[in-house]
């Protein structure tokens, strides 16, 4: 299949792994961002392709994994009113709250509906106008424009019955967080190509001037993630720390400029906490004072629950690099995808549940 | 609004969030029945307990049994589907279809099926007629007889349109032994065709993603083309229809069930292109989406080629490739799938549905 079989191509990945291997020299710690990029690398085992010394941490980049505990219970008290229809995209509806996740809710019949775009909810509040329609917004830069049309249209419309749930989380802000970190470990970063499809990477630009960290934009194929390593390491090994875009088949340094408008338009840059990670300043995007008639946490007044993380979850140690999942004493005993401690175990692309679903065996 | 607001400040008021389920679920959720290890856990915990007896603790697709003398073997299933009319079939052909697989995969040739019907108030009896039509037709082009049945109305909201459940007796021929307990260390796996198609086909209508495709389920009988393999004289260890959960949950049970690795080549699986693109677009993995038409063969390596040869005579095999092995034993089963990396990596069973991902 066109796009999609030349980078898996076994030759090619044979030839950069051979590249990666004679341009190392010394051990790296070099962290993949994006939840995306950590399934592929499990999944096509490209870390054990890797010269031994090359240690890939997998970062914060699954939206499902850093929503915070509190958003979700936040979900979970809309979703059980009557009259609401709740709905949002299919990974976060088996993620954990304090006491429930929003399939068990849905088993005792509340309404709650997997979407597979935002525009969904809005068709569904057209058709459904004697309903509260509640969309669960979460993910990075990558999901955000999409949301944001879903306020703007809604606005223009005038649509009463439509409201979202507003947890998006914007990436340069946590890489500069985990640079800053007294225990960082990682000394260059595979950045997001999603993301920058929408950002483009200017805002990088001065994260790896600050922090003398090469930051390589990159995809998801093992050919893509293998490229991204090789030109991260050089740059290492040469002692530089810029911004390559290793992923210019998508992603142009300017990014998706009306997207980026629209989401100006509706959201304010605002401190958000992630989930194993705490506060995050200017970490997360909320909708703007003129959208606040749209704003699910106003009009179902649940801005006021804060929930606390269990301490028994380590994946904020997982999300930092600190330790590998199957390094957490819980890790496939008292956390597995159906008992989860903490929401790296729930979703596909998150650490936990990668290592669980693809390397338990090594730890059996 | 207001009746809204006045339901959120009594919950508000006293907020302890307090949801019966915990994440062990006391209740049913849609993932009991989706093939994952949830389903397995409600066999092993409250089902299988409570009826065990030696012919079920088989666990193959059809109970076999002897009766008179006769070896036979006997299925049933239970068809709810969204939307009833799908790509390449509907919930009548399927309901066929999949009773007579289950009753081939134990090497019966089927002879008798039951339909039972559940029917909601207000569906159209010229639709129910077109699904009846379409039973009728896919039993009288696999030679059996549809012999008994039954039906009920439930009040409109209570079903889903139509429901269905069919029966099936087959009988065995009396030198075949066709069961995961004859599978041996070294034997090959086949495959008889591509993957992954009735799942996607039946996902893209349901959810009315507008994707240009000319995706069809594979949904087919087929009892005929294990009757070729079965008279063409192969030694075949078991067969395995690959419907919910797809191939990885249909191998890992088997696995689990004989106590062997299996490893499968990535790279061997046949895909149609256009399925391959939506699991892409869509996230999923096709080694777990369910088909209508695809099973495996295990053989003795000796056979293989002939095997493939007999497959590839009929309509439903054209496609049919050896995937994979039976490696060694295993203390717990195990399967592992050869990455297009070379890297060999699990494959675990999913805990419920595959939910499509974010971004």
């Amino acid at each position: 299949m066109k796009y999609l079989d030349e980078f898996r191509d076994p030759a090619t990945a044979k030839k950069l792994v051979s590249a990666i291997a004679s341009v190392t020299t010394q051990p790296w710690n070099i962290m993949e961002v994006c939840g995306g990029q950590t399934h592929s690398i499990i999944k096509y085992g490209i870390d054990q392709l890797l010269p031994e010394g090359i240690n890939l941490i997998h970062g914060p980049g699954c939206p499902v994994c850093v929503t915070p505990l509190e958003y979700i219970d936040k979900a979970l008290a809309i979703a059980q009113l009557q009259g609401v229809i709740f709905c949002s995209f299919g990974d976060m509806l088996r993620i954990p709250g304090s006491q429930c996740d929003l399939l068990g809710l849905k088993a005792q019949g509340a309404d709650i509906r997997i979407v597979y775009s935002p525009l969904d909810a809005l068709t569904l509040a057209q058709q459904n106008t004697n309903k509260q329609i509640v969309f669960f917004s979460v993910g990075f830069e990558t999901t955000a424009p999409a949301t944001a049309l879903v306020a703007y249209q809604a606005r223009q419309l005038q649509l009463n019955n439509i409201s979202l749930l507003v947890c998006h989380v914007r990436v340069p802000p946590v890489i500069e967080a985990l640079l800053d970190s007294p225990d960082n470990q990682v000394q260059g970063f595979l950045g997001a190509g999603h993301v920058c499809s929408i950002m483009g990477y200017r805002e990088y630009l001065p994260l790896a001037e600050q922090f003398r960290s090469p930051i390589v934009i990159t995809g998801f194929e093992p050919v893509d993630i293998l490229l991204g390593l090789y030109r991260c390491i050089r740059q290492l090994e040469e002692g530089r720390f810029q911004v390559e875009n290793a992923y210019s088949r998508v992603v142009k340094e300017q990014g998706n400029l009306p997207a980026q408008q629209l989401m100006e338009s509706v959201f304010d840059i605002t401190d958000r906490n992630w989930r194993g990670l705490g506060l995050i300043e200017r970490g997360g995007l909320s909708l703007k004072d003129e959208y606040s008639n749209w704003n699910a946490e106003l009009r179902f007044s649940v801005s006021d629950i804060y929930t606390q993380e269990p301490s028994e979850c380590h994946s904020g140690e997982v999300l930092k690099g600190l330790i590998k999942p199957a390094q957490c004493p819980e890790f496939g005993g008292r956390c597995t995808p159906e008992r989860p401690l903490g929401a790296t175990m729930v979703s596909s692309e998150g650490a936990c549940a990668a290592y669980y679903r693809y390397r338990r065996y090594d730890h059996v | 609004m207001p009746l809204i607001i006045a339901t959120v400040a009594m919950i508000m008021s006293d907020l302890n969030l307090n949801c019966a389920v915990p994440l062990n679920y006391e209740r049913i959720v849609m993932a009991h029945g989706g093939g994952g290890r949830l389903m397995q856990q409600l066999l092993e915990n409250s089902i299988h307990p409570v009826f065990n007896n030696p012919i079920l603790n088989q666990k193959h697709d059809s109970a076999v049994f002897n009766m008179n003398g006769a070896k036979c073997a006997f299925t049933t299933d239970s068809y709810v589907i969204k939307p009833l009319f799908f790509p390449g079939g509907d919930i009548g052909k399927l309901a066929v279809c999949g009773t007579l697989n289950d009753l081939a995969m134990s090497g019966a040739k089927p002879l008798y099926l039951s339909c039972s019907l559940i029917i909601e108030e207000g569906y159209p009896i010229a639709e129910l007629e077109c699904i009846l039509k379409s039973m009728q037709k896919t039993a009288e082009l696999a030679g059996v007889l549809i012999v008994t049945g039954d039906t009920k109305v439930v009040e409109n909201g209570k079903g889903d349109g139509v429901f269905i459940n069919t029966a099936g007796i087959g009988l065995i021929e009396s030198n075949i032994d066709v069961n995961p307990a004859n599978i041996q260390v070294g034997d090959c796996i086949l495959i008889n065709s591509d993957l992954a198609r009735h799942g996607i086909a039946v996902m893209l209508e349901r959810e009315g993603l507008n994707f240009e495709h000319n995706i069809e389920s594979d949904c087919a009988d087929l009892s005929g083309i294990v009757q070729d393999l079965i008279h063409a004289g192969l030694e075949i260890h078991c067969l395995r229809d690959l419907t919910r959960g797809g191939l990885a949950s249909g191998l890992i049970e088997l696995a689990s069930t004989r106590r062997c690795h299996i490893e499968i080549d990535e790279d061997a699986i046949p895909m149609n292109d256009e399925v391959k693109s939506a699991c892409e677009i869509l996230g999923f993995d096709p080694l777990y989406i369910a088909n209508e038409g695809a099973f495996v063969i295990f053989v003795p390596e000796k056979q293989v080629d002939y095997a493939l040869t007999i497959l590839h005579q009929h309509p439903l095999g054209r496609q049919a490739m050896q995937i994979g092995r039976v490696k060694s034993t295993h203390p717990l089963g195990l399967v592992t799938v050869q990455t297009v990396m070379g890297i060999s990596r699990v494959v675990e069973l999913l805990s419920g549905e595959q939910l499509p991902r974010i971004c």
